[in-house]
């Protein structure tokens, strides 16, 4: 189990936590590697789509960042993410997939420390859990 | 005679500061033409390794701007040139410029560097300090831009080779100096300074041991492009350094060596170098700092100082070093010290870095001469509080160190100012003389099967360092589509836009990756670069492999190479799909709003308003004035009443400038180009007033910190500075005459557990008020207790002067707190005096607290209407702290003065005037092209649910009729492009250019 080396997806949003991760670059934050980003302009742009097909192509878990509450740069996308959030967790449910392989996490452009935490937090929960399949 | 002004500027000097005033006059319709002294433009920034306090990559941040200047189609960049005359006026000067021959055609140099292979002689490379030795045939630097190669006159012995290896024909032995009048309407002077030279100090041994070095030299060491690659070496013989010291103020604070100021950049530099060196050495590297007072007074630098401290163990020692002796065998070097408690001290380094300070160029008094320009005690450029980038010469401006020492973002924030100046002085003939850019047409790609170019950034050793970038290079040419992959050392590099563009062409791609640092600085450059080669400019993907990838795993190379496969090949996976967009364009409403009626809010109005734009100034109070209401005397004793009233009546004098007093913000609505504000007006709130703008400049201020330590508030005795000025200035003056011990207390509010910020002004004002106070009653004695003094730049000068006049300073700090006390009536102080190693007690009659600068509590709820961010300590971020000190990272909002942080009056002013400076990029212009990544309707599919509609943060979607069905529409100008409604639609009707369903798919199947 020690070199299981988990595929996770953080999905980053452009004005707060994708400059939050920069940060954490610029500050050379160490962390685990084993996740990739992908940037969208707003967490608000996340379609529950994304996450069920990554949970089917074997991706074994996704976090979700945005800006802080009240910090969306476009007003109220972060609010809309975590409505579909706390949707899809039920789902995945349903599903028979552990709801802990989807979270949602807010940082902002400042928080570089922040992002390292998160990171290395939910992939260690990832590692925990094991492969999906 | 002809009257029109030219609607031209000469900037002089291209250092970040002439860059930075070339591309705001450039982007605002005016012609540049920006001479440097050196082959190359860049200055000292592009010398330098990192930057603080946020350790970014100097370079890396540089390089756009760089980039960006040399393709400017209204900059023309004059290398190898300096002023040999001067004529005309303001609005119409006659420059005689000489340009010195290059011996090189710069039109046909392809920069290829063939010629240089087999030059024969070598001397010392001027960019790496001397660390290392070039050809006499030569390019300064890597990144150089213009990226052309300069032959060496006095060293090169005319022997041929390189005219024959070069196959483009551009050498020219036989070139000659061209002298050429050049016709502007202004002068900016932005030539930087140079660093000192600590050879007049024998007793460093500079010039002799080896292992002493200069700090730029440091500097040039960490760099990955400099003499070791990057790698942390010893001069001398190349070993690994265990123990590194830094002496302070080397060349500053200094009567002696004629120096009597302060740097203001070298302790914070030294803070940088010494985490930087930690970091490069894997193994424990020791860092020792010999310092008199640190002065990290800048925004975000106290914090810098504490983590160097906490966090990287870098030790700082309080003790003037006496001297430095060799040992002959190890070349270590032994420092002779002596500490605060007065013992001579001696320890063992094996590096000395010599923390030198700023001093003017050589050819500076010349220059001041054919200009007709003042220069100051140290020749530095004379300027003056209240207009802070104007020269006594009506028409030439200056920024930057020229005008006294000073770091990066205050540098870049006065050349906005100036060019702001200029723009003001020739706003008449904006638009005269510039040319509008002509792209190639664009290559229609839609039906060509996509043919990718990556192109793999090794960063200098950034990426390279940890990432196998040939691995990742060999990689991505099997992916499919990809026709074509290489590496580069630097992507962003000048050279290597060119060699895109070859590429693009060559290869005939339809779609380029970049795998380097962040879009979020870096993107705009590329996409410009493939427009040029005739491609749309959204043609183009990035993987961020460095702020991602290599700076985070530095000490896991495989994973990190892996990982940086997997992000290439989903951006490439991305790349496959991606289709031409349009910009949509934007009317302007040539008007801005500044929220701020204090001296920043009122000098951004000014400055617009000069420039022909109407502003709408709000202020909360029932006057303007701001924090300048309380101020008397600048430091360097300038009328500060006198000088706030005229402004007033400018600003009522001016018809473009509508004043709203008592006013308050309520609602802000719009974009760039296009905001709407309510305003509620009186002091009931009794009238809303709803204005229509293209930009908005915060301009809020802060507050004076009320102190609730030192029995404040309890006891009449105990006051702060801001009220002790209005006593000394607005009272009568014989209550001093009673006075006779006057304690003041620095740092109160300022530097503790509560607020570690420095409120940087507070140690100058405290200095300022005792002067004072001594010219009112010449027998007080007057105590000013600190944990640093930081008087930096000129301001050392006074420093000298108080404690000639026997003002006592005496330190404290957190370990050995003061401790004040009531007996009997009377106060009592009791602190530590570190020489003489006792408590001293003191009794003094009045206590002044100098209570710091905080926020404004009001910046949350204008931040939230503006959605831009504040820190920690409440005051306003801009977009990034070296470069952007002005602007927020949304278009079109700006920033000035002490909404930004701590600052002087004049540092204020000089902000205003660069936030104008930066909005007045956006107002000259009638269009504003916006973001193309917006949403968009499929009319088939949508079923006309209206959910998106309801969702849609910006109203931007409406209905429309079409063939008797109900359904969506987006409007462009209002859709910022965040995709929530894409992500909401039920038929997948709705889709977001640039980030579309089958893109984003693409990218998390491709993982
Ligand atoms: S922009 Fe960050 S969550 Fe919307």
């Amino acid at each position: 189990m020690s070199d299981y080396k988990p595929k996770i997806i953080v999905f980053c949003c452009n004005w707060c936590s994708y400059a939050g991760a920069d940060l954490a670059g610029v500050s050379r934050l160490q962390m685990n590697p084993n996740f990739r980003i992908i940037r969208t302009m707003c967490s608000g742009r996340i379609e529950p789509e994304f996450i069920l097909t990554a949970f089917k192509k074997g991706v074994d878990g996704i976090l979700l960042t945005g800006c802080h509450p009240g910090d969306c740069h476009y007003i109220s996308g972060n609010y809309k993410a975590l409505r579909r959030y706390n949707a899809l967790k039920l789902l995945l449910k349903e599903m028979g997939i552990d709801d802990r392989r989807l979270k949602l996490e807010w940082i902002s452009a400042g928080e570089g420390a922040r992002f390292q935490e998160v990171i290395n937090n939910f992939i260690k929960t990832i590692t925990e859990l094991g492969p999906i399949v | 005679m002809n009257t029109q002004k030219i609607g031209a500027v000469l900037v002089v000097g291209g250092g970040i500061g002439g860059i930075q005033a070339s591309l705001d006059l450039a982007n605002s319709g005016f012609k540049v033409y920006l001479i440097d002294s050196a082959p190359a433009i860049g200055g000292i920034m592009a010398m330098l390794d990192k930057t603080f306090p946020t350790n970014d990559c100097s370079m890396c941040i540089m390089a756009p701007k760089l980039v960006e200047c040399a393709r400017h189609l209204n900059i023309k960049i004059i290398p190898d040139a300096k002023i040999e005359g001067l004529s005309g006026d303001a609005g119409n000067f006659q420059v005689k410029v000489r340009k010195k021959a290059r011996y090189i055609d710069a039109k046909k140099c392809t920069g290829c560097g063939e010629c240089k292979k087999h030059c024969p002689i070598e001397v010392a490379d001027r960019f790496n300090q001397g660390l290392t030795r070039r050809k006499t045939i030569y390019i300064d630097y890597p990144q150089a831009v213009p990226a052309v190669y300069a032959i060496d006159k006095n060293n090169c012995i005319g022997c041929g080779v390189c005219e024959k290896l070069c196959l483009a024909g551009a050498i020219n032995y036989k070139d000659t100096d061209i002298v050429e009048n050049i016709n502007v309407g202004a002068i900016i002077l932005s030539p930087g300074v140079d660093v000192f030279d600590p050879k007049v100090y024998t007793k460093f041994g500079y010039g002799i041991y080896k292992n002493v070095v200069t700090s730029l030299e440091f500097e040039r060491i960490l760099s990955a492009s400099g003499p070791f690659s990057g790698h942390l070496l010893r001069p001398y013989e190349g070993k690994i350094p265990k123990k590194i010291a830094f002496i302070q103020c080397v060349g500053s604070r200094d009567p002696q060596v004629g120096k009597n100021y302060c740097s203001s950049v070298c302790c914070t530099y030294a803070i940088k170098e010494a985490i930087i060196a930690k970091e490069h050495s894997k193994n424990g590297l020791e860092t020792t700092v010999f310092y008199m007072d640190i002065r990290t007074f800048g925004k975000g630098f106290e914090d810098y100082f504490n983590r160097a401290k906490e966090e990287y163990g870098v030790r700082f020692i309080r003790a003037g070093v006496s001297k430095i002796e060799e040992i002959s065998e190890t070349k270590n070097l032994i420092l002779y010290y002596e500490n605060e408690e007065g013992a001579i001290k001696k320890e063992e380094f094996d590096m000395v870095v010599l923390s030198v300070g700023l001093v003017p160029k050589p050819d500076m008094w010349n220059l001041s001469r054919i200009l007709r320009v003042n220069l100051n005690n140290f020749n530095f450029c004379r300027t003056s509080e209240f207009i802070p980038v104007d020269t006594i010469r009506d028409g030439i401006f200056v920024c930057g160190t020229f005008a006294g020492p000073k770091d990066i973002p205050e540098t870049v924030a006065q050349a906005s100012a100036a060019a702001g100046r200029a723009m003001a002085l020739l706003t008449e003939s904006r638009g005269s003389l510039v040319a509008k850019k002509k792209y190639p047409d664009e290559v229609d790609v839609s039906n060509e099967k996509p043919r990718i170019g990556v192109f793999v950034c090794h960063c200098g050793i950034n990426i390279g360092g940890y990432v196998n970038v040939p691995e990742v290079v060999e990689y991505v040419k099997q992916l499919p589509d990809v026709v074509y992959a290489e590496n580069n050392l630097y992507t962003c590099s000048q050279d290597t836009q060119k060699r895109i563009i070859e590429k693009i062409r060559e290869h005939k791609l339809n779609r380029v990756v970049v795998a380097s640092c962040t879009p979020r600085t870096h993107e705009p450059l590329f996409r410009e670069t493939i427009r040029e080669a005739g491609l749309n400019q959204y043609l183009f993907e990035m993987a961020n492999i460095r702020d991602q990838c290599s700076w985070i795993h530095m000490y896991e190379p495989e994973s990190a190479t892996e990982k940086a496969k997997d992000l290439v090949r989903m951006a490439v996976a991305k790349a496959r799909l991606l289709a031409p967009l349009k910009r949509v364009e934007i009317d302007v409403i040539q008007k801005a709003l500044v929220i701020g009626g204090g001296i920043a809010g009122m000098s951004s109005a000014l400055l617009l308003a000069e420039q022909g734009f109407e502003v709408f100034l709000v202020e909360k109070e029932n006057e303007l004035g701001g924090n300048l209401r309380h101020i008397y005397k600048t430091v360097e004793n300038r009328d500060v009443r006198y000088f706030l009233n005229q402004t007033i009546e400018k600003i009522r004098a001016n018809k473009l400038i509508k004043v709203y007093t008592n006013a308050r913000i309520k609602e802000i609505t719009g974009f760039v180009g296009n905001y709407r504000t309510k305003i509620s007006v009186g002091k009931f709130e009794d009238e809303e007033i709803e204005i229509e703008h293209g930009v908005v400049i915060v301009a809020t201020g802060a507050q004076e910190y009320k102190p609730t330590e030192y029995l404040y508030g309890k006891d009449s005795r105990i006051i702060t500075q801001r009220e002790l000025e209005e006593k000394i200035f607005n009272h009568s003056t014989t209550e001093f005459f009673n006075d006779k011990t006057i304690v003041m207390i620095q740092c109160v509010g300022s530097r503790d557990n509560e607020r570690k910020y420095c409120s940087r002004i507070c140690c100058s004002q405290a200095i300022k008020n005792a002067l004072n106070l001594l010219e009112i009653n010449p027998d007080a004695n007057i105590y000013i207790l600190y944990k640093d003094i930081r008087t930096y730049g000129f301001k050392e000068e006074l420093y000298r002067q108080a404690r000639e006049k026997g003002i006592v300073f005496i330190r404290y700090d957190d370990a050995k707190k003061l401790e004040l006390q009531t007996e009997n009536g009377k106060l009592k102080i009791k602190i530590f005096e570190p020489i003489l190693k006792e408590d001293l007690i003191i009794d003094p009659d009045l206590i002044v607290l100098s209570s710091g600068i905080i926020a404004e509590p009001n910046n949350a709820e204008i931040a939230k209407m503006l959605k831009v961010p504040i820190n920690s300590d409440g005051f306003f971020l801009e977009a990034h702290v070296k470069l952007r000190p002005v602007d927020f990272a949304t278009e079109g909002v700006f920033l000035a003065g002490m909404a930004h942080s701590p600052m002087t009056i004049a540092e204020s002013i000089a902000q205003a005037q660069a936030a104008a400076a930066r909005a007045t990029t956006i107002l000259s212009d009638k269009k504003y092209y916006a973001e193309a990544t917006i949403s968009s309707v499929n009319e088939e599919l949508c079923a006309g649910c209206g959910m998106c509609g309801a969702l849609c943060p910006y109203e931007a979607i409406v209905y429309k009729e079409k063939d008797g069905k109900k359904i969506s529409s987006v409007n462009e100008a209002l859709c910022k492009g965040c995709g929530t409604c894409v992500a909401s639609c039920p038929s997948g009707a709705m889709t977001q250019y640039g980030f579309t369903k089958k893109q984003i798919m693409a990218m998390v199947e491709a993982l």
